[in-house]
């Protein structure tokens, strides 16, 4: 996978870190340039979390730190230490799908699927800021994540759709409640 | 590609990241990291030692204070956009901040990190310039202020030495005029092909507009801004026509039109901000 040689790495110093993932306390060495993306794929075999373009710009890699989507790819995992870290893996129960995912199988909202973590990851993010967010503000904060094969609509259908499940079994209005409703995920307020 | 190896510091506090940027050779400050960290990932900026100020706290605050509004350094875009004082005081300059890449860059990305970095089509070193800000410099030396309108030189560079960190920056509240903004990309979160600031007098016709994208560096000029449009519109193609813009002539004529129809709308909404309250 790396082809950085041996001899190579060995100069280069490690440093010792404690990440919390997912709920789950990891102490690991890393180089201090190593991508949070990376360790969290390399390091830890969490795969879910995508790396696309490595500019920050595609959204596959997207991850919540202390509960804010962020790109993994433009943070090293040294820089992550003391926070809470959200994988896509973080966000799937043991068995089966959560609703939002399930609600994205339901209307076919992806096809390959490679952008489907980090569309997961933000509008999990969104959700809990936002329990009725309007189609604009859906499409607003799914504008930072690039999807190439699908098409957004039947993606914007399923966020939708998901909103509707989780207010109806509201666990949704809890989580609005403890948090305060933020508006500031929509953007736009010119 | 992935970063070179280098130095990482996370100091404590303001005094300790000052005596590592005094005394390490090619140390770069890291924040948000939401534009150093894809030079790093394409090797086009290669630091030997990066020091970490994400755990200076004190670097965070947004307080008004003397008829200055003060905004740290490390106060993220998505803070700045929705944060009470800022709406009060500058809504174009919360506008301009949701404007700023995706809800993911937002959440990390820093109003000083934008600023020592000033790409020319960025939104925080022209609202910056536009609202005659003051950019505080620290270094283990001590403290030196600068207006917007000397710190940015052109493309990508500042007035800002190796060994000193952007603490702050201060913005003098507005009183008896009105900001309007507008940018045009082509994407929403891409940056702008070009924007505008414009400042109007609650009185009288004197005003200011402030380009971006057209240039090397946010531009500020004065000027009465005509009540007839179409004067307007003629007198923001003769402000623009003194701009150095792109070397490309089409892509410069076409980055000019659009700044000239940004212009426009911040006009309008400089104004239409008037009547709203």
């Amino acid at each position: 996978m790396q082809s950085v040689s041996e001899s190579a790495a060995a100069g280069r110093p490690k440093t010792s870190i404690t990440l919390m993932v997912n709920g789950q306390r990891h102490t690991l060495d890393v180089e201090p340039r190593w991508l949070l993306s990376d360790v969290l794929r390399h390091q830890l075999g969490l795969t879910g979390t995508h790396v696309g373009c490595e500019q920050g710009v595609c959204g596959s890699c997207t991850v919540l730190l202390d509960g804010q989507p962020q790109r993994s790819c433009l943070m090293f995992a040294v820089q992550a230490e003391g926070h809470d870290i959200t994988t896509v893996e973080g966000l799937t129960p043991e068995q089966g799908l959560s609703p939002l995912q399930a609600a994205f199988e339901r209307h076919h909202a992806l096809q390959c699927g490679f952008c489907t973590p980090g569309m997961i990851v933000t509008v999990e993010a969104l959700l809990r800021e936002n329990a009725d967010p309007d189609e604009e503000t859906i499409r607003e904060v799914l504008s930072g994540n690039i999807c190439r094969c699908t098409g957004y609509q039947s993606i914007v259908a399923a966020v939708q759709d998901a909103a509707r499940v989780r207010r109806e079994s509201g666990a949704a209005k809890l989580e609005v409640a403890a948090k305060g409703q933020n508006e500031a995920a929509g953007g736009e307020q010119a | 590609m992935k970063p070179i190896s280098f130095s990482y510091y996370r100091p404590k506090s303001l005094a300790e990241a000052l005596d590592i940027l005094a005394q390490e050779e090619e140390a770069k400050v890291i924040a948000g990291g939401q534009s150093l960290v894809p030079l790093m990932n394409f090797r086009l900026s290669r630091p030997k030692t990066l020091v970490d100020i994400n755990g200076l706290r004190e670097l965070a605050a947004v307080e008004a204070d003397g008829g200055v509004l003060r905004i740290g350094a490390l106060v993220r875009h998505q803070e700045l956009l929705a944060h009470p004082l800022v709406v009060q005081h500058f809504p174009a300059l919360a506008a301009a901040a949701a404007e700023i890449g995706h809800w993911a860059i937002r959440t990390r990305g820093t109003i000083g990190g934008s600023l020592v970095h000033a790409d020319p089509a960025a939104e925080l070193p022209a609202a910056t310039v536009a609202h005659r800000g003051v950019l505080v410099l620290t270094s283990a030396h001590g403290e030196r202020r600068v207006d917007a309108d000397a710190f940015f030189y052109g493309y990508l560079m500042t007035d800002i030495a190796p060994d000193e960190l952007l603490t702050a920056v201060e913005l003098p509240l507005p009183s008896g005029v009105r900001y309007g903004f507008a940018e045009h990309a082509r994407r929403p979160g891409d940056f702008a092909l070009a924007g505008a600031f414009v400042e109007v007098a609650e009185a009288g016709h004197a005003g200011a507009v402030t380009w971006f994208g057209v240039g090397g560096r946010p531009d500020r000029q004065e000027m009465e801004l005509s009540p007839d449009a179409a004067s307007r519109g003629r007198q923001f193609a003769a402000a623009l026509a003194e701009l150095d813009g792109p070397e490309d002539e089409v892509e410069a004529r076409y980055r000019r039109q659009l700044a000239a129809v940004a212009a426009e709308q911040a006009y309008q909404r400089a104004i239409a901000s008037g009547r709203g309250n």
